[in-house]
């Protein structure tokens, strides 16, 4: 049996993360909900999700505990991070007067802005909220099955900024061009909820649940 | 490319099952909530509403039930409205598998729920309802006005305040629906609707009044709209949401197909 183990930090809704993930795995594997070090160490593969602010989101990860379970695991497994999951593995956000986060990859999160525009001067919502295109800017097996340019389900007001170009595997469009897929080693992370996108989404979980952590 | 304007069907739930009777053929069981959700997602809904409108609090652990079982096969956004009244009711909804809900009359009586429930589980799940009526009389620049309890009740609050304060107390999206429109079929109120998107910094989904696809479609061109809600156009299946999606398409509006 290969486990899948889920980190709860208390931070939103995990649930369905968890049933999507039960949706796409076989019987051979079992999804676990856990806050638990060894139980996260115990696992297979990892999934680092989260929702919310980054500043809550580092403090419930300092709360927990899990701040050197969840750098060891991201160093050791097929770890996918989602949304907030994946902001915090970067070195600083600007949210909440500028939060230090884990600094697993190099980078910044910043504020898309209350004068957002597009090329044409329109202004654009914040949260960027909604079905956006993935687009693939470099091949990696987590994309296999999935069209380029599918779209995925995005709810953020931050986007991820990294000066390392050979960190960004996927790009989306809102105003401007933003790294929301990025991927180093064993490790996998996007910016836009698979949970809940949908076909794309699930065969991107899917694709997560067989990889085996190599670029 | 970028963003697409979203589709989003609206399923009124009475003690576990759907009311204003939808009509598929080919459905087993029109009352069936998970049945109806599995069918607008195959058709390709961007998300979809529920609005709990269980009139007994006793029964409403019902609903977290329909939530649940709509959660375990259906992967796309799921928001739950009607009677979310304390923290304890979100934290149920969401740990149920809702992605949001909709705040409404909780929001008139006490606004700083909204920048608690914001605060507790970030802008993005915290929808506030706002319903609509026009009160400007002919010949004066408009104005609208909230109203409580299915549009009987006027409540003074100027709609384009009541937004942009919403917007600030950490209101995520703004679900506006206008009860002069509400039923009609006649079309959204899509001069509400534009002040209202300009006004704010978040989405605004658009709600009332639709009767066909044209009606979708001006809601996103004229009312500036970020998504379009609506239930008997598509409960009958007058329209299918594909259908709905080719309409905007085919109109210049981008949709997720």
């Amino acid at each position: 049996m290969q486990k899948i183990a889920v980190i709860d930090y208390g931070m939103g809704n995990l649930r369905s993360v968890v049933k999507a993930l039960e949706h796409v795995a076989d019987d051979k594997h079992e999804v676990i909900l856990t806050s638990t070090p060894e139980h996260i160490f115990e696992a297979d593969r990892v999934v680092f999700p989260g929702q919310g602010a980054a500043g809550d989101c580092m403090r419930a990860i300092d709360e927990y505990g899990l701040r050197d379970t969840i750098l060891e695991a991201a160093k050791s497994r097929p770890f996918l991070g989602i949304c907030m999951g994946m902001q915090v593995l970067i070195e600083h956000s600007e949210e909440n007067q500028g939060t230090e986060c884990l600094g697993f990859l190099p980078g910044q999160v910043r504020y898309f802005g209350d004068k957002h525009c597009d090329s044409q001067g329109n202004r654009l919502k914040v949260p960027h909220m909604g079905w956006n295109q993935l687009k693939q800017t470099r091949q990696h097996p987590m994309w296999q099955g999935i069209e380029d340019g599918a779209r995925f389900y995005f709810v953020h007001s931050y986007y991820l900024q990294t000066e390392d170009a050979s960190l960004t595997v996927g790009a989306c469009e809102y105003g401007f061009e933003f790294s929301a897929a990025i991927a180093r080693d064993n490790v996998f992370a996007l910016q836009c909820h698979p949970e809940k996108s949908a076909d794309a989404g699930l065969q991107l979980l899917s694709n997560f649940v067989n990889w085996d952590g190599q670029p | 490319m970028s963003l697409a304007k979203r589709i989003i069907p609206c399923l009124d739930v009475d003690n576990g099952r759907v009311v204003k009777g939808v009509q598929f053929v080919e459905i087993r069981d029109a009352g069936d909530p998970v049945e109806i959700a599995r069918r607008y997602n195959l058709e390709g809904a961007d998300e979809i509403t529920f609005l709990d409108i269980t009139a007994s609090s006793d029964n409403r652990d019902t609903m977290v039930h329909v939530v649940e079982d709509v959660a375990s096969e259906v992967f796309i956004p799921l928001t739950v409205g009607g009677g979310i009244r304390e923290i304890s009711d979100i934290r149920r909804m969401l740990n149920a598998g809702a992605d949001k809900v909709s705040i409404n009359t909780a929001a008139v009586f006490n606004p700083e729920f909204v920048k608690q429930a914001a605060d507790k589980f970030g802008s993005q799940c915290i929808v506030v309802a706002v319903d609509a009526k026009k009160v400007s009389q002919p010949g004066e620049p408009y104005r609208w006005e909230i109203f409580t309890h299915g549009g009987r009740k006027p409540t003074g609050i100027d709609v384009i305040e009541w937004v942009r304060k919403m917007d600030e107390y950490g209101a995520g999206e703004i679900l506006l629906t206008s009860m002069d429109r509400d039923g009609t079929k006649i079309g959204f109120d899509n001069d509400l609707t534009r002040q209202v998107s300009e006004a704010v910094r978040v989405p605004v989904i658009a709600s009332g009044g639709v009767g066909d696809l044209q009606h979708l479609a001006d809601g996103v061109l004229l009312g500036r709209a970020d998504a379009v809600l609506a239930a008997s156009i598509f409960h009958f299946a007058e329209y299918s949401i594909g259908e709905a999606k080719a309409f905007m398409k085919s109109h210049g509006i981008e949709v997720r197909d």
